[in-house]
Protein backbone atom coordinates (compact mmCIF):
# COMPACT_ATOMS: atom_id res chain seq x y z
CA UNK A 1 0.00 0.00 0.00
CA UNK A 2 1.35 3.67 -0.71
CA UNK A 3 0.47 6.58 1.62
CA UNK A 4 0.18 9.82 0.21
CA UNK A 5 0.11 13.16 1.43
CA UNK A 6 1.72 16.39 3.52
CA UNK A 7 4.40 16.44 5.88
CA UNK A 8 3.67 18.44 9.29
CA UNK A 9 7.23 18.57 11.11
CA UNK A 10 7.58 18.18 15.04
CA UNK A 11 11.05 18.37 16.50
CA UNK A 12 12.75 15.43 19.30
CA UNK A 13 10.97 13.89 22.14
CA UNK A 14 7.63 14.49 22.22
CA UNK A 15 6.18 12.65 24.81
CA UNK A 16 2.25 11.41 24.75
CA UNK A 17 1.23 13.96 27.29
CA UNK A 18 1.86 16.24 24.45
CA UNK A 19 -0.11 14.30 22.00
CA UNK A 20 -2.60 13.56 24.06
CA UNK A 21 -2.85 15.06 27.25
CA UNK A 22 -3.64 13.06 30.07
CA UNK A 23 -7.23 16.38 30.99
CA UNK A 24 -8.89 14.16 28.15
CA UNK A 25 -7.89 10.63 28.24
CA UNK A 26 -9.35 9.64 31.63
CA UNK A 27 -12.07 11.14 30.62
CA UNK A 28 -13.49 8.96 27.62
CA UNK A 29 -13.44 6.43 25.27
CA UNK A 30 -14.91 8.57 22.39
CA UNK A 31 -11.79 8.54 19.86
CA UNK A 32 -12.71 11.04 17.45
CA UNK A 33 -13.66 13.48 20.78
CA UNK A 34 -9.88 12.76 21.77
CA UNK A 35 -7.89 13.23 18.25
CA UNK A 36 -9.47 17.07 18.60
CA UNK A 37 -7.43 17.80 21.08
CA UNK A 38 -3.86 15.65 19.49
CA UNK A 39 -1.03 17.88 20.28
CA UNK A 40 -2.91 21.04 21.37
CA UNK A 41 -0.56 21.69 24.07
CA UNK A 42 2.75 22.59 21.65
CA UNK A 43 0.75 23.10 18.66
CA UNK A 44 -2.61 24.52 19.13
CA UNK A 45 -5.23 23.85 16.17
CA UNK A 46 -2.79 21.21 14.90
CA UNK A 47 -6.12 19.30 14.35
CA UNK A 48 -7.90 21.64 12.15
CA UNK A 49 -4.72 21.53 10.28
CA UNK A 50 -4.71 17.80 9.32
CA UNK A 51 -6.19 16.40 5.91
CA UNK A 52 -6.84 13.03 6.06
CA UNK A 53 -3.40 11.26 4.92
CA UNK A 54 -1.11 13.21 6.11
CA UNK A 55 1.71 12.66 8.01
CA UNK A 56 3.59 13.21 11.29
CA UNK A 57 7.69 13.82 10.67
CA UNK A 58 9.62 14.11 14.24
CA UNK A 59 13.23 13.73 15.79
CA UNK A 60 14.38 11.20 18.27
CA UNK A 61 12.22 9.40 20.96
CA UNK A 62 9.03 10.07 19.41
CA UNK A 63 5.85 8.66 21.91
CA UNK A 64 8.37 8.95 24.65
CA UNK A 65 6.47 8.79 28.24
CA UNK A 66 3.38 7.07 28.98
CA UNK A 67 1.68 3.71 28.15
CA UNK A 68 -1.38 5.33 26.65
CA UNK A 69 -2.46 4.02 23.99
CA UNK A 70 -4.85 7.12 23.44
CA UNK A 71 -1.52 8.69 21.93
CA UNK A 72 -1.55 6.57 18.87
CA UNK A 73 -4.74 6.43 18.39
CA UNK A 74 -5.32 9.82 18.57
CA UNK A 75 -3.28 10.61 15.94
CA UNK A 76 -4.62 7.78 13.65
CA UNK A 77 -7.98 9.03 14.77
CA UNK A 78 -6.91 12.78 13.67
CA UNK A 79 -6.30 11.19 10.24
CA UNK A 80 -2.53 10.88 10.08
CA UNK A 81 -1.65 8.20 8.18
CA UNK A 82 2.13 7.23 9.25
CA UNK A 83 4.55 8.73 11.78
CA UNK A 84 8.43 9.05 10.62
CA UNK A 85 10.85 9.42 13.05
CA UNK A 86 14.28 9.57 13.41
CA UNK A 87 13.11 7.06 16.52
CA UNK A 88 10.32 5.67 18.35
CA UNK A 89 9.75 5.25 22.00
CA UNK A 90 9.23 1.45 23.15
CA UNK A 91 5.92 1.39 24.11
CA UNK A 92 4.56 4.14 21.72
CA UNK A 93 6.02 1.73 19.02
CA UNK A 94 4.40 -1.65 19.77
CA UNK A 95 1.16 0.81 20.65
CA UNK A 96 1.00 2.13 16.97
CA UNK A 97 1.61 -1.17 15.71
CA UNK A 98 -1.61 -3.35 17.72
CA UNK A 99 -3.94 -0.24 16.45
CA UNK A 100 -2.71 -0.39 13.05
CA UNK A 101 -0.69 3.11 12.94
CA UNK A 102 2.66 2.26 10.71
CA UNK A 103 5.71 3.73 12.26
CA UNK A 104 8.51 4.92 9.75
CA UNK A 105 12.37 5.67 11.19
CA UNK A 106 13.96 7.46 8.80
CA UNK A 107 16.27 10.94 9.07
CA UNK A 108 13.70 13.19 9.37
CA UNK A 109 15.96 16.17 8.90
CA UNK A 110 15.38 15.78 5.36
CA UNK A 111 11.83 16.85 5.57
CA UNK A 112 10.40 19.89 6.07
CA UNK A 113 6.65 20.85 7.31
CA UNK A 114 4.87 21.31 3.81
CA UNK A 115 6.70 18.54 1.70
CA UNK A 116 4.51 16.69 -0.31
CA UNK A 117 5.29 12.19 0.43
CA UNK A 118 4.56 8.78 -0.28
CA UNK A 119 4.97 6.16 1.81
CA UNK A 120 5.55 2.64 0.49
CA UNK A 121 5.10 -0.02 3.26
CA UNK A 122 5.72 -2.97 1.68
CA UNK A 123 8.60 -2.06 -0.21
CA UNK A 124 10.07 0.09 2.98
CA UNK A 125 10.53 3.36 0.84
CA UNK A 126 9.69 6.54 0.79
CA UNK A 127 9.75 9.38 -1.75
CA UNK A 128 9.94 13.12 -1.18
CA UNK A 129 7.93 14.56 -3.98
CA UNK A 130 8.67 17.98 -3.32
CA UNK A 131 12.48 17.54 -2.70
CA UNK A 132 13.10 14.66 -5.26
CA UNK A 133 14.97 12.09 -3.16
CA UNK A 134 14.49 8.52 -1.76
CA UNK A 135 14.72 7.14 1.15
CA UNK A 136 14.77 3.12 2.26
CA UNK A 137 13.50 1.93 5.40
CA UNK A 138 14.30 -1.83 7.69
CA UNK A 139 10.99 -4.55 7.08
CA UNK A 140 9.12 -4.69 10.71
CA UNK A 141 9.87 -7.92 12.41
CA UNK A 142 7.70 -10.61 11.50
CA UNK A 143 5.42 -10.65 14.52
CA UNK A 144 4.60 -6.64 14.11
CA UNK A 145 4.04 -7.17 9.94
CA UNK A 146 2.06 -9.98 10.87
CA UNK A 147 -0.54 -7.56 13.32
CA UNK A 148 -0.11 -4.71 11.06
CA UNK A 149 -1.06 -6.65 7.99
CA UNK A 150 -4.37 -7.87 10.28
CA UNK A 151 -5.01 -4.30 10.73
CA UNK A 152 -4.08 -4.05 14.14
CA UNK A 153 -3.96 -6.65 17.30
CA UNK A 154 -7.98 -6.89 18.25
CA UNK A 155 -8.08 -8.09 14.30
CA UNK A 156 -5.00 -10.73 14.65
CA UNK A 157 -6.94 -11.89 18.06
CA UNK A 158 -10.03 -11.76 16.00
CA UNK A 159 -8.52 -14.11 13.62
CA UNK A 160 -6.77 -16.21 16.01
CA UNK A 161 -7.96 -15.84 19.08
CA UNK A 162 -3.91 -15.69 20.62
CA UNK A 163 -0.35 -14.48 19.37
CA UNK A 164 0.15 -16.30 16.10
CA UNK A 165 4.23 -16.23 16.01
CA UNK A 166 4.58 -17.01 12.77
CA UNK B 1 26.56 -19.13 29.90
CA UNK B 2 25.30 -16.33 32.92
CA UNK B 3 24.46 -13.17 30.59
CA UNK B 4 22.37 -10.37 32.36
CA UNK B 5 19.70 -11.02 34.34
CA UNK B 6 17.18 -9.88 32.43
CA UNK B 7 18.07 -12.69 29.66
CA UNK B 8 18.46 -15.38 32.38
CA UNK B 9 15.23 -14.23 33.30
CA UNK B 10 13.76 -15.02 29.51
CA UNK B 11 15.77 -17.93 29.30
CA UNK B 12 13.85 -19.40 31.76
CA UNK B 13 10.88 -18.42 30.58
CA UNK B 14 11.12 -20.33 26.64
CA UNK B 15 13.31 -23.06 28.44
CA UNK B 16 16.53 -22.10 26.60
CA UNK B 17 19.08 -19.82 26.28
CA UNK B 18 18.05 -16.69 24.26
CA UNK B 19 20.13 -14.02 23.21
CA UNK B 20 19.16 -10.37 22.97
CA UNK B 21 17.39 -8.98 19.59
CA UNK B 22 15.14 -12.64 19.76
CA UNK B 23 11.62 -12.43 19.52
CA UNK B 24 10.02 -14.76 22.31
CA UNK B 25 6.58 -15.62 23.69
CA UNK B 26 6.29 -16.18 26.81
CA UNK B 27 3.73 -16.77 29.96
CA UNK B 28 3.11 -13.57 31.33
CA UNK B 29 3.03 -14.08 35.54
CA UNK B 30 0.88 -11.15 37.00
CA UNK B 31 -1.02 -8.34 34.39
CA UNK B 32 -2.30 -4.97 35.73
CA UNK B 33 -4.07 -1.80 34.39
CA UNK B 34 -5.40 1.23 35.50
CA UNK B 35 -8.12 3.64 35.50
CA UNK B 36 -6.56 5.56 32.05
CA UNK B 37 -5.62 2.35 30.33
CA UNK B 38 -8.10 -0.36 31.92
CA UNK B 39 -11.13 0.88 30.35
CA UNK B 40 -10.01 0.98 26.76
CA UNK B 41 -8.21 -2.82 27.58
CA UNK B 42 -11.92 -3.59 28.37
CA UNK B 43 -12.96 -2.79 25.03
CA UNK B 44 -10.70 -4.37 23.20
CA UNK B 45 -10.91 -7.31 25.20
CA UNK B 46 -14.78 -7.21 24.26
CA UNK B 47 -14.00 -6.64 20.45
CA UNK B 48 -11.14 -9.26 20.15
CA UNK B 49 -13.85 -12.29 21.65
CA UNK B 50 -13.00 -12.66 24.68
CA UNK B 51 -14.83 -14.31 27.15
CA UNK B 52 -12.74 -15.02 30.42
CA UNK B 53 -9.70 -13.75 31.50
CA UNK B 54 -6.79 -16.28 31.40
CA UNK B 55 -6.39 -16.66 35.22
CA UNK B 56 -8.10 -14.25 37.66
CA UNK B 57 -5.99 -14.21 40.06
CA UNK B 58 -2.86 -13.38 37.80
CA UNK B 59 -5.06 -10.04 36.65
CA UNK B 60 -5.36 -6.71 38.94
CA UNK B 61 -7.00 -3.70 37.60
CA UNK B 62 -6.32 -0.37 40.15
CA UNK B 63 -8.07 2.93 40.21
CA UNK B 64 -5.73 5.40 41.25
CA UNK B 65 -5.47 7.66 38.83
CA UNK B 66 -8.56 9.86 39.24
CA UNK B 67 -9.54 8.32 42.48
CA UNK B 68 -11.96 9.00 43.83
CA UNK B 69 -14.05 10.09 40.59
CA UNK B 70 -13.49 14.02 39.79
CA UNK B 71 -16.44 13.76 37.34
CA UNK B 72 -18.96 11.93 35.71
CA UNK B 73 -16.91 10.98 32.68
CA UNK B 74 -13.94 9.22 34.92
CA UNK B 75 -16.93 7.93 36.90
CA UNK B 76 -18.48 6.42 33.88
CA UNK B 77 -15.11 4.56 33.52
CA UNK B 78 -14.59 3.72 36.81
CA UNK B 79 -18.05 1.45 36.79
CA UNK B 80 -17.28 -0.34 33.55
CA UNK B 81 -13.69 -1.35 35.22
CA UNK B 82 -15.56 -2.56 38.61
CA UNK B 83 -18.03 -4.44 36.41
CA UNK B 84 -15.75 -5.56 34.67
CA UNK B 85 -13.62 -6.45 37.68
CA UNK B 86 -16.61 -8.22 39.73
CA UNK B 87 -17.85 -9.99 36.77
CA UNK B 88 -14.30 -12.11 35.47
CA UNK B 89 -13.51 -11.98 39.70
CA UNK B 90 -10.29 -10.79 38.86
CA UNK B 91 -8.68 -8.55 41.86
CA UNK B 92 -9.78 -5.20 41.87
CA UNK B 93 -7.79 -2.31 44.31
CA UNK B 94 -10.83 0.61 43.92
CA UNK B 95 -10.16 4.02 45.30
CA UNK B 96 -7.86 4.82 48.09
CA UNK B 97 -5.87 1.64 47.64
CA UNK B 98 -3.04 3.49 46.49
CA UNK B 99 -1.04 3.65 43.10
CA UNK B 100 -0.61 0.59 41.52
CA UNK B 101 3.02 0.40 41.49
CA UNK B 102 3.12 0.47 44.98
CA UNK B 103 0.41 -2.16 45.24
CA UNK B 104 1.49 -4.66 42.93
CA UNK B 105 4.50 -5.18 44.76
CA UNK B 106 3.27 -4.88 48.27
CA UNK B 107 0.31 -6.83 48.09
CA UNK B 108 2.55 -9.86 46.90
CA UNK B 109 1.88 -9.92 43.40
CA UNK B 110 5.71 -9.59 42.12
CA UNK B 111 8.37 -12.58 42.41
CA UNK B 112 12.14 -12.64 41.32
CA UNK B 113 12.30 -13.69 38.11
CA UNK B 114 8.81 -13.09 37.19
CA UNK B 115 7.52 -11.58 34.20
CA UNK B 116 4.73 -8.92 34.40
CA UNK B 117 3.17 -6.55 32.44
CA UNK B 118 0.96 -3.48 32.96
CA UNK B 119 -0.41 -0.96 31.50
CA UNK B 120 1.00 1.79 32.89
CA UNK B 121 4.63 3.17 31.52
CA UNK B 122 6.10 2.87 35.37
CA UNK B 123 5.47 -0.43 35.67
CA UNK B 124 9.50 -0.89 35.14
CA UNK B 125 8.85 -0.23 39.00
CA UNK B 126 8.77 -3.90 39.66
CA UNK B 127 12.14 -4.85 38.91
CA UNK B 128 13.69 -3.57 42.17
CA UNK B 129 12.22 -6.88 42.89
CA UNK B 130 14.44 -8.94 40.54
CA UNK B 131 11.71 -9.42 37.99
CA UNK B 132 11.06 -8.19 34.58
CA UNK B 133 8.34 -6.08 34.68
CA UNK B 134 7.28 -3.66 31.65
CA UNK B 135 4.38 -1.44 30.53
CA UNK B 136 2.92 -1.97 27.57
CA UNK B 137 -0.15 -0.37 26.18
CA UNK B 138 -4.07 -1.55 26.75
CA UNK B 139 -4.39 -3.77 23.39
CA UNK B 140 -1.52 -5.54 24.42
CA UNK B 141 -3.34 -5.45 27.85
CA UNK B 142 -6.51 -7.19 26.77
CA UNK B 143 -4.19 -9.64 24.60
CA UNK B 144 -2.44 -10.92 27.65
CA UNK B 145 -6.00 -11.18 29.78
CA UNK B 146 -7.38 -13.15 27.20
CA UNK B 147 -4.11 -15.77 26.36
CA UNK B 148 -1.68 -15.03 29.27
CA UNK B 149 1.17 -14.23 27.31
CA UNK B 150 3.26 -11.98 25.41
CA UNK B 151 5.71 -11.30 22.39
CA UNK B 152 8.67 -9.77 23.49
CA UNK B 153 12.08 -8.66 21.47
CA UNK B 154 14.48 -9.71 24.39
CA UNK B 155 16.37 -6.68 24.62
CA UNK B 156 19.98 -5.40 24.91
CA UNK B 157 21.31 -4.23 28.24
CA UNK B 158 23.11 -1.58 29.69
CA UNK B 159 24.51 -2.07 33.35
CA UNK B 160 24.84 1.28 35.72
CA UNK B 161 27.80 -0.01 38.56
CA UNK B 162 27.25 2.71 41.04
CA UNK B 163 29.54 2.84 44.27
CA UNK B 164 30.22 4.56 46.82
CA UNK B 165 27.74 6.29 49.94
CA UNK B 166 25.16 8.57 49.06
CA UNK B 167 26.00 12.03 51.50
CA UNK B 168 23.41 13.28 53.74
CA UNK B 169 20.40 14.77 52.16
CA UNK B 170 21.62 13.07 49.11
CA UNK B 171 18.86 10.66 47.76
CA UNK B 172 17.95 7.60 45.55
CA UNK B 173 15.56 10.03 43.63
CA UNK B 174 18.82 12.70 43.48
CA UNK B 175 21.14 9.56 41.91
CA UNK B 176 18.56 8.55 39.02
CA UNK B 177 18.08 11.98 38.31
CA UNK B 178 21.49 12.63 37.70
CA UNK B 179 21.78 9.00 35.88
CA UNK B 180 19.43 9.99 33.59
CA UNK B 181 20.46 13.07 33.09
CA UNK B 182 24.08 11.60 32.03
CA UNK B 183 22.33 9.18 29.46
CA UNK B 184 18.90 11.35 28.38
CA UNK B 185 15.72 10.40 27.79
CA UNK B 186 16.55 8.06 25.19
CA UNK B 187 19.54 6.56 26.39
CA UNK B 188 18.41 3.20 27.09
CA UNK B 189 15.38 3.12 24.47
CA UNK B 190 14.01 -0.61 23.50
CA UNK B 191 16.58 -1.45 26.14
CA UNK B 192 16.79 -3.27 29.75
CA UNK B 193 18.58 -1.42 31.91
CA UNK B 194 20.41 -3.06 35.40
CA UNK B 195 21.65 -1.16 38.61
CA UNK B 196 24.59 -3.01 41.13
CA UNK B 197 27.25 -1.68 43.19
CA UNK B 198 27.79 -0.93 46.52
CA UNK B 199 25.43 1.98 46.28
CA UNK B 200 22.81 0.16 45.45
CA UNK B 201 23.40 -2.85 48.09
CA UNK B 202 23.18 -0.13 50.77
CA UNK B 203 19.80 1.02 49.62
CA UNK B 204 16.41 0.03 51.20
CA UNK B 205 14.06 -1.44 49.14
CA UNK B 206 11.92 1.26 48.96
CA UNK B 207 14.75 3.35 47.93
CA UNK B 208 15.32 0.81 45.02
CA UNK B 209 11.88 1.28 43.88
CA UNK B 210 12.31 5.36 43.06
CA UNK B 211 15.32 4.02 41.04
CA UNK B 212 13.78 1.42 38.47
CA UNK B 213 10.83 3.51 38.11
CA UNK B 214 12.75 6.22 36.55
CA UNK B 215 14.13 3.46 34.00
CA UNK B 216 11.58 4.45 31.54
CA UNK B 217 12.72 8.33 31.65
CA UNK B 218 15.58 6.96 30.15
CA UNK B 219 13.50 5.35 27.84
CA UNK B 220 14.34 2.10 29.22
CA UNK B 221 12.25 -1.50 29.06
CA UNK B 222 12.85 -2.27 32.16
CA UNK B 223 15.06 -1.55 35.14
CA UNK B 224 16.41 -4.88 37.37
CA UNK B 225 18.16 -4.95 40.63
CA UNK B 226 19.00 -8.26 41.42
CA UNK B 227 17.54 -9.75 44.57
CA UNK B 228 19.35 -9.77 47.88
CA UNK B 229 18.81 -10.05 51.89
CA UNK B 230 17.08 -6.91 52.06
CA UNK B 231 14.83 -8.18 49.00
CA UNK B 232 13.82 -11.45 50.84
CA UNK B 233 12.98 -9.86 53.96
CA UNK B 234 11.02 -6.97 52.19
CA UNK B 235 8.94 -10.32 50.63
CA UNK B 236 8.79 -12.86 53.40
CA UNK B 237 7.45 -9.95 54.97
CA UNK B 238 4.52 -9.92 52.19
CA UNK B 239 4.38 -13.21 52.18
CA UNK B 240 5.81 -14.09 49.21
CA UNK B 241 8.52 -16.79 48.13
CA UNK B 242 12.01 -15.74 46.50
CA UNK B 243 12.75 -18.81 44.44
CA UNK B 244 14.28 -17.79 41.46
CA UNK B 245 18.07 -17.79 41.48
CA UNK B 246 19.98 -15.69 39.71
CA UNK B 247 23.67 -16.22 38.98
CA UNK B 248 26.19 -13.63 38.68
CA UNK B 249 25.69 -12.11 35.49
CA UNK B 250 27.82 -12.05 33.02
CA UNK B 251 30.10 -8.27 32.71
CA UNK B 252 30.69 -9.35 28.80
CA UNK B 253 26.60 -9.83 27.99
CA UNK B 254 26.21 -5.83 28.32
CA UNK B 255 25.96 -3.80 25.72
CA UNK B 256 27.25 -1.03 27.79
CA UNK B 257 28.29 -0.58 31.00
CA UNK B 258 28.33 2.91 33.15
CA UNK B 259 30.43 3.08 36.63
CA UNK B 260 29.86 5.70 38.83
CA UNK B 261 31.19 6.64 42.24
CA UNK B 262 28.45 8.56 44.03
CA UNK B 263 29.95 9.58 47.12
CA UNK B 264 29.89 13.22 46.24
CA UNK B 265 26.10 13.79 44.49
CA UNK B 266 24.85 17.08 45.12
CA UNK B 267 21.36 16.96 45.18
CA UNK B 268 19.70 17.32 41.85
CA UNK B 269 16.84 18.97 40.39
CA UNK B 270 15.13 18.41 36.61
CA UNK B 271 13.99 21.61 35.48
CA UNK B 272 10.69 22.14 33.24
CA UNK B 273 9.88 20.49 30.66
CA UNK B 274 12.11 17.16 30.50
CA UNK B 275 12.88 14.99 32.82
CA UNK B 276 16.58 14.66 31.31
CA UNK B 277 17.17 18.64 32.10
CA UNK B 278 19.25 17.83 35.35
CA UNK B 279 21.36 20.23 37.70
CA UNK B 280 22.92 20.17 41.12
CA UNK B 281 20.08 21.52 42.56
CA UNK B 282 22.51 24.83 44.23
CA UNK B 283 22.05 26.30 40.27
CA UNK B 284 18.16 26.75 40.71
CA UNK B 285 18.01 27.52 44.93
CA UNK B 286 15.64 30.13 45.36
CA UNK B 287 13.50 30.06 42.85
CA UNK B 288 10.29 30.36 44.10
CA UNK B 289 7.36 27.98 43.80
CA UNK B 290 3.62 27.90 44.53
CA UNK B 291 3.16 24.34 45.07
CA UNK B 292 4.96 21.03 46.38
CA UNK B 293 3.94 18.31 45.87
CA UNK B 294 5.03 14.58 47.61
CA UNK B 295 4.01 11.21 46.61
CA UNK B 296 3.80 9.31 43.53
CA UNK B 297 4.67 5.92 42.75
CA UNK B 298 8.28 7.49 42.86
CA UNK B 299 8.45 9.15 45.46
CA UNK B 300 5.31 8.39 47.88
CA UNK B 301 6.57 5.78 50.15
CA UNK B 302 7.28 5.37 53.79
CA UNK B 303 10.66 6.72 53.80
CA UNK B 304 9.98 9.05 51.58
CA UNK B 305 7.05 10.85 53.94
CA UNK B 306 9.43 10.37 56.98
CA UNK B 307 11.92 12.24 55.67
CA UNK B 308 10.06 14.81 54.52
CA UNK B 309 8.53 14.61 57.88
CA UNK B 310 12.11 14.95 59.69
CA UNK B 311 12.53 18.30 57.76
CA UNK B 312 8.58 19.86 58.55
CA UNK B 313 8.76 18.34 62.18
CA UNK B 314 7.96 21.62 64.21
CA UNK B 315 7.89 24.25 61.05
CA UNK B 316 5.22 25.58 59.21
CA UNK B 317 5.35 26.03 55.18
CA UNK B 318 5.90 29.18 53.43
CA UNK B 319 2.78 31.14 53.39
CA UNK B 320 2.65 31.54 49.86
CA UNK B 321 2.81 27.68 49.47
CA UNK B 322 0.60 24.91 49.51
CA UNK B 323 1.60 21.27 50.09
CA UNK B 324 0.11 18.36 48.67
CA UNK B 325 0.74 15.16 49.87
CA UNK B 326 -0.34 11.52 48.75
CA UNK B 327 0.59 8.38 50.48
CA UNK B 328 1.52 5.82 48.05
CA UNK B 329 -1.30 3.29 49.62
CA UNK B 330 -3.69 2.84 52.72
CA UNK B 331 -0.93 0.73 54.00
CA UNK B 332 1.82 3.68 53.51
CA UNK B 333 -0.52 6.23 55.18
CA UNK B 334 -1.55 3.66 58.32
CA UNK B 335 1.77 3.52 58.74
CA UNK B 336 2.23 6.73 58.54
CA UNK B 337 -0.39 7.38 60.87
CA UNK B 338 1.11 5.10 63.32
CA UNK B 339 4.55 6.87 63.28
CA UNK B 340 3.18 10.08 63.90
CA UNK B 341 4.47 11.52 60.21
CA UNK B 342 0.74 12.45 59.26
CA UNK B 343 0.77 14.51 62.47
CA UNK B 344 3.62 16.74 61.54
CA UNK B 345 3.34 16.78 57.75
CA UNK B 346 -0.46 18.41 58.65
CA UNK B 347 0.43 20.44 61.56
CA UNK B 348 3.32 22.18 59.06
CA UNK B 349 0.38 22.89 57.05
CA UNK B 350 0.43 20.15 54.11
CA UNK B 351 -2.95 18.71 52.69
CA UNK B 352 -3.31 14.98 52.40
CA UNK B 353 -5.33 13.76 49.43
CA UNK B 354 -6.16 10.18 49.31
CA UNK B 355 -3.95 7.60 48.23
CA UNK B 356 -3.18 7.16 44.74
CA UNK B 357 -1.69 9.54 41.95
CA UNK B 358 -2.81 12.49 43.46
CA UNK B 359 -1.95 15.86 41.38
CA UNK B 360 0.78 13.76 39.28
CA UNK B 361 -1.15 14.00 35.88
CA UNK B 362 -3.49 16.62 35.94
CA UNK B 363 -6.44 15.09 36.58
CA UNK B 364 -7.37 16.28 40.02
CA UNK B 365 -6.31 17.46 43.32
CA UNK B 366 -4.22 20.48 42.50
CA UNK B 367 -3.91 21.22 39.04
CA UNK B 368 -1.50 24.52 38.93
CA UNK B 369 -3.03 27.93 37.91
CA UNK B 370 -0.89 29.53 35.09
CA UNK B 371 2.28 30.53 35.50
CA UNK B 372 2.59 28.42 38.74
CA UNK B 373 6.06 26.61 39.89
CA UNK B 374 5.62 23.23 41.17
CA UNK B 375 8.42 21.64 42.62
CA UNK B 376 7.43 17.56 42.63
CA UNK B 377 8.79 14.22 43.86
CA UNK B 378 7.04 12.66 40.55
CA UNK B 379 8.64 11.46 37.85
CA UNK B 380 7.64 13.54 35.24
CA UNK B 381 8.13 17.47 34.15
CA UNK B 382 6.25 17.14 30.89
CA UNK B 383 4.85 20.63 29.79
CA UNK B 384 1.28 20.53 30.74
CA UNK B 385 1.84 17.32 32.56
CA UNK B 386 -0.49 18.28 35.65
CA UNK B 387 -3.25 20.02 33.89
CA UNK B 388 -2.00 22.84 33.01
CA UNK B 389 0.93 24.01 29.94
CA UNK B 390 1.39 27.89 31.30
CA UNK B 391 2.32 26.00 34.21
CA UNK B 392 5.80 24.79 35.07
CA UNK B 393 7.72 21.43 37.22
CA UNK B 394 10.69 20.98 38.67
CA UNK B 395 11.63 17.17 39.78
CA UNK B 396 13.58 16.65 43.10
CA UNK B 397 13.28 14.50 46.10
CA UNK B 398 11.01 14.16 48.89
CA UNK B 399 13.24 15.95 51.41
CA UNK B 400 14.35 19.15 48.49
CA UNK B 401 10.51 19.20 48.37
CA UNK B 402 9.53 19.18 52.11
CA UNK B 403 13.04 22.31 52.82
CA UNK B 404 11.23 24.58 49.30
CA UNK B 405 7.75 24.11 50.68
CA UNK B 406 9.26 25.78 53.85
CA UNK B 407 11.19 28.43 52.68
CA UNK B 408 8.75 29.19 49.57
CA UNK B 409 11.70 28.87 46.82
CA UNK B 410 13.46 25.84 45.54
CA UNK B 411 15.73 24.86 48.72
CA UNK B 412 18.68 22.47 49.64
CA UNK B 413 17.66 20.12 52.25
CA UNK B 414 20.70 19.73 53.61
CA UNK B 415 20.18 22.59 55.45
CA UNK B 416 17.71 20.88 57.34
CA UNK B 417 19.42 17.53 58.20
CA UNK B 418 22.97 16.69 59.85
S1 LIG C 1 1.78 8.42 40.39
FE1 LIG C 1 2.02 9.52 38.47
S2 LIG C 1 3.59 8.42 37.33
FE2 LIG C 1 2.91 7.08 38.99
S3 LIG C 1 1.32 5.79 38.09
FE3 LIG C 1 0.30 7.57 38.99
S4 LIG C 1 0.15 9.07 37.31
FE4 LIG C 1 1.65 7.54 36.71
Amino acid sequence: MVLKGKVHKFGDDINTDYIISGRYKFKTLDLKELAKHVMEDIYPNFYQRIRPGDFIVAGKNFGCGSSREQAPLAIKYAGIAAVLAKSFARIFYRNSINVGLPLVEVDADRFKDGDEIEVDLEKGVVRNLTRNFELEFPPYPQIMRKILQDGGLIEHFKKYGTFKLD
Amino acid sequence: MRGTLTQQIFSAKVGRWVKPGEIVLVDVDFVMGQDGTAPLAIKAFEEMGGEKVFAEKKVAFVIDHSAPSPNQGVSELHKRMRDFAWRQRIVLYDIGEGVCHQIIPEKGHVKPGSIVIGADSHTCTYGALGAFATGVGSTDLAAAMISGKMWFKVPETILFKLNGKLPTGVFSKDLILFLIGQVTADGATYKAVEFEGSTISSLSVDARFTICNMAIEMGGKAGLIAPDEKTRAWLEERKVKADFEFLEPDKDSYEKVYEFDVSALEPQIAVPHRVDNVFPLSKYEGTRINQAFLGTCTNGRLEDLEIAARILKGKRIHPEVRLIVAPASRKVLLEAMEKGIISVLIEAGAVLVTPGCGCCVGTHNGVPASGEVVISSSNRNFKGRMGNPDSSIFLASPATVAASAIEGRIADPRNYLN
